[in-house]
């Protein structure tokens, strides 16, 4: 902590916004600034928690507005000043978004899933209000005896086509003459004792006034928008007591059944009335299927092994490019040094999405670069599992070997010069020289940029997707391609064709974190054991 | 991740856990699908064809769109949001309210759902009718009530495409199908039967003035919408119909006899037989090669006109002809509709905005002007047709088409079937293939 320490002008030296306490005037400025800002951030959150009932949420919120001005207001807990910040982004980007995969995990979520069973029954109900091909509209406008807010709400209509003039309210339906309203433009604009509500005031009022239906003997009236009314009949009916629903034309009950990990209404014959499933928990059942279904586990331990193949390969293919090209380049006799080496990182300057797309278009087989450069061969590159693995990892080695020949350049050019004098003065030839001194020692500089390296290929989902699109996929019709690596398979999964999985999805999310963690676990003791070489 | 972060805000703990998930799943496969082709294989074909075609090029961003602070927010996609900004506007002066029209460059359905669902949504959603299963299966939008006279106006394939088990869930706005275009200076006359399109075409190649007779994309991954003509040519379905006009789910055609048929005449045309058919034109060469003036045909969608004008090619225009002695082609017809969102703020705006609004005359030309598709309106197509002949032709071939099937059971027989297409075309044994095909989306379906 040498930030207190003070210069002759009694400016607060040392890194940057001094943490600890300072007397500065500025420094002290900027923490009030900045404490205010997470107070005031935290109470214009609250009402919004509140209204959402977030209470998990709210509580999080304070606890971090709370750990935040106890640390930055008194001037002990100076390790937390350093750590908390990190903590709280580490919190928020990181664990809750592992959390809530692991959560829904145990779902069902996806497509079809969405809501609860409250939202799937009154879609379901609502969505069954038709039109009979018989009935009427009117043109509508809305009056109150009450507020505009709250009703008491009166329709008044004017059928369209027929100009017969009406009120309607909960009782039913009665005609009105000509000379109790004002009636212009096909619309009743005015009417004794009753207030005539916008086109805004109805929007507002909008989930109450859709609300309202004006018996009648066909069905029902209802708004739709802020100036029109359709006959209609609703032809299901939801019984909470029995929990099903009953179709008052053709008398079909359903009751809720279950269909794989759904839950449906369905008839008493079991077939599926409606599309609208919900929510729920299905405990281990997406593990379940994850390890048991033949089908999926076939493709995911395909795509395990592609996987570590591809991030083992990726690295491996760029890491000895990039070594090779440095160690050539890095003896000083060569002309133009700079030059080659500017060269060299030109694949590194062009945007990796722009690389991969322009590279999928090299592969076709008929109009792509590589074949016609190769005699206008017919090498099927993206049609073949095999080939297609073998474009993908050539394509990754165009944009990965820059990378890694800059760290190879950067670790040998850190090598003391004296060591290779040393073992060329002991008689060792050059390639001794590199392989049983220099080598090891850039090995313990670069061994974490190659775990790095690693994990990211690992989840390398930008060159699966721009480059094969995950395909070749089976004739057969599975989802998951010849070269998906796990991230891009289980993004196939959520997202692809199918209809999304989330629940599945994130079983497969939460295995393949699983995996990684363990993976990295093991390279970093193997990278610690390097550390022995010096 | 601004969106983990304040989609919380709106509804239930669960909820907002749901999205954030999804959000960070979406975040782990990373922000990749920025300015991509639609990844999603064929569905995504014709849904996003008609907006994405002539992609203004907006910066794509993986993130959902906020909804702003207007009265009434509408979502759309492409040029078509140009061209609603007006009519939104005077919507909104007649109703004292404000309107707004936001692009949502990628992912508009996934978007509209996920934001729906959480309460942050747009009040009005725009895109193709083929969404309406998965829309109602996630209680995302409400039905739209399409009156006697309305109806009476709509081309009749409109309304039938936005008819979704008896009920009608969207307003039709434009029509679009596959047509044939063909370039004029290698095949001079429309072909009345695919043989007659193959004899023309490889007439152009033999002579030496063309390299390709057709393009029509296959993809590595194949593609079941830009097949179908083919396919319902040789008596191939996907799913049969009930008495009262929806589809069966039960009666899955894919891997019945006509569909071995369709396969049949997808081998000849393919790698091992013809090779008309290739898994080398895909989506993203299909177009740029054609403008080079080297290909006699192509099957595409009227959106693609606007490319092969600016390339200076003498095109001509007809449907997508069948094969001589089958059935006539039938491509599949995908409508554009506005849909009104089940948790909108203003969804009573919303619904007259939808019914009034979207469905007159003036929007619809509003739209084609902008975007050169269909109008959905019969009168207004007659109309267009004066001036535009192109139009007519692509009216009629949609009129002519099967409505996309709009079931989320599509979702499982789109890809599965493109792959069966795809490994025909590329040689391997069409009956097996496709029946396996069958199995594959029977086995999904269950």
């Amino acid at each position: 902590m040498t930030t207190r320490t003070k210069n002759s002008s009694g400016k607060a030296v040392g890194p940057g916004l001094s943490l600890g306490s300072t007397a500065s005037v500025p420094a002290l400025l900027a923490k009030i600034l900045g404490l205010g800002a997470v107070l005031g951030a935290a109470v214009s959150l609250t009402p919004l928690l509140l209204a959402g009932g977030e209470w998990a949420l709210l509580i999080g919120l304070w606890a971090g507005a709370a750990g935040l001005l106890a640390v930055y207001s008194t001037k002990r807990l100076v390790p937390l000043k350093y750590l908390l910040p990190g903590t709280l982004l580490l919190t928020v980007f990181v664990l809750l978004p592992i959390l809530s995969t692991v959560q829904l995990s145990f779902t069902n979520s996806g497509d079809g899933t969405r809501g609860s069973k409250e939202d799937a029954v009154s879609t379901i109900v609502r969505n069954s209000v038709t039109q009979l091909p018989e009935s009427r509209t009117f043109n509508l406008t809305v009056g109150t005896t009450g507020s505009v807010a709250d009703g008491p709400f009166t329709f008044f209509l004017v059928e369209a086509p027929a100009n017969g003039i009406f009120a309607g309210d909960e009782q039913g339906l009665r005609p009105l003459a000509g000379e109790d309203v004002t009636v212009d433009g096909g619309y009743v604009r005015g009417a004794g004792g009753y207030q005539i509500l916008t086109g805004k005031e109805v929007n507002a009022a909008g989930p109450k006034i859709s609300g309202l239906t004006v018996p009648t003997d066909k069905g029902a009236i209802r708004a739709q928008g802020i100036n029109r009314a359709f006959e209609g009949v609703q032809t299901l009916t939801y019984d909470a007591g029995t929990d099903s629903i009953t179709d008052s034309v053709s008398g079909k009950v359903f009751t809720v059944q279950q269909f794989g990990d759904r839950e449906y209404f369905a008839d008493a014959n079991g077939s599926k009335g409606f599309d609208q499933s919900w929510e729920r928990n299905v405990g281990f059942a997406n593990y379940v299927r994850l390890f048991t279904d033949p089908q999926v586990r076939e493709a995911l331990l395909g795509s395990f092994v592609w996987t570590l193949v591809f991030a083992v390969g990726s690295v491996a293919t760029t890491f000895v490019v990039g070594l090779l090209l440095a160690t050539a380049l890095n003896d000083p006799r060569i002309r133009g040094l700079k030059f080659y080496r500017a060269v060299i990182i030109v694949p590194y300057a062009i945007p990796v999405f722009i690389s991969f797309i322009v590279w999928q278009s090299f592969y076709n087989k008929d109009f792509g670069l590589i074949n016609s450069m190769l005699g206008g061969a017919k090498i099927d590159w993206l049609g073949d599992p095999f080939l297609a693995k073998v474009a993908v990892l050539l394509t990754n080695l165009w944009v990965g070997f820059p990378y890694m020949f800059l760290i190879a350049t950067g670790a040998l050019q850190a090598l003391p010069q004296d060591i290779a004098e040393a073992a060329k003065i002991d008689g060792a030839s050059s390639w001794t020289t590199f392989t049983k001194v220099q080598f090891p020692l850039l090995l313990v500089a670069v061994a974490p940029l190659l775990v790095s390296s690693f994990a990211f290929n690992f989840n390398n989902f930008n060159v699966i997707q721009l480059v094969t699109g995950g395909g070749p996929f089976p004739a057969s019709g599975g989802q998951i391609g010849a070269t998906d690596i796990l991230i891009s398979g289980a993004y196939r999964i959520a997202f692809g064709g199918a209809g999304a999985e989330f629940g599945f999805a994130s079983a497969i999310s939460v295995v393949l974190f699983i995996v990684t963690a363990v993976l990295a676990g093991i390279q970093f003791r193997y990278t610690k054991a390097l550390e022995d070489v010096r | 991740m601004r969106t983990a972060l304040t989609k919380p805000l709106a509804r239930k703990a669960r909820l907002s856990l749901t999205t954030a998930a999804a959000v960070s799943l979406m975040l782990l496969a990373s922000g990749c699908s920025g300015g991509q082709a639609p990844a999603g294989g064929a569905s995504g074909a014709a849904s996003e064809s008609a907006a994405a075609a002539p992609q203004t090029g907006e910066a794509a961003s993986g993130e959902a769109p906020a909804r702003g602070d207007a009265d009434l927010v509408i979502w759309a996609n492409g040029p078509v949001v140009q061209a609603l900004q007006p009519i939104a506007d005077k919507f909104g002066e007649e109703n004292g309210i404000t309107v707004e029209v936001q692009t949502v460059a990628t992912e508009l359905q996934t978007n509209f759902v996920t934001a729906n669902a959480s309460g942050n949504g747009p009040d009005i959603v725009m895109g193709a009718h083929d969404w309406i299963g998965n829309l109602v299966q996630n209680g995302a939008i409400d039905p739209v009530q399409i009156t006697a006279e309305q109806k009476a106006d709509l081309l009749p394939v409109a309304t039938d495409a936005v008819t979704y088990n008896g009920q009608t869930y969207g307003m039709p706005a434009s029509v679009e199908s596959l047509v044939l275009i063909r370039n004029k200076a290698l095949a001079p006359e429309a072909p009345a039967s695919f043989e007659d399109l193959l004899a023309a075409g490889n007439a152009a190649v033999a002579a030496g003035t063309a390299e390709r007779a057709l393009n029509l994309q296959v993809g590595p991954k194949g593609d079941a919408y830009f097949m179908q003509p083919l396919y319902s040519s040789a008596g191939g379905y996907l799913f049969g119909k009930k008495a009262d006009g929806s589809f069966d789910t039960a009666d899955l055609g894919v891997g019945k006899e006509g569909s071995i048929a369709a396969a049949g005449k997808i081998a000849e045309l393919g790698e091992k037989g013809s090779k008309v058919l290739s898994t080398s034109v895909s989506a993203d060469n299909s177009i740029a090669l054609f403008n080079q003036g080297k290909t006699a045909f192509m099957v595409n969608g009227p959106w693609a006109l606007g490319d092969v004008k600016k390339a200076g090619i003498d095109y001509g225009l007809s449907a997508v002809p069948g094969f001589a002695g089958m059935e006539p082609a039938q491509p599949f017809t995908g409508v554009q509709s506005f849909y009104v969102a089940s948790k909108g703020k203003n969804k009573s705006f919303a619904e007259t905005f939808v019914q009034t609004a979207a469905s007159q005359k003036e929007t619809q030309r509003a739209l084609y002007e902008a975007v050169r598709i269909p109008p959905a309106i019969a009168s207004l197509v007659e109309e267009v047709a004066q001036t535009d002949p192109d139009t007519k032709i692509a009216a009629d071939a949609a009129a002519a088409g099967i409505p996309m099937p709009s079931l989320p059971q599509m979702a499982a027989v789109w890809a599965p079937l493109g792959q069966a297409e795809a490994a025909i075309a590329g040689g391997a044994d069409p009956a097996a293939t496709m029946e396996q095909a069958g199995q594959t989306i029977a086995g999904a379906l269950k």
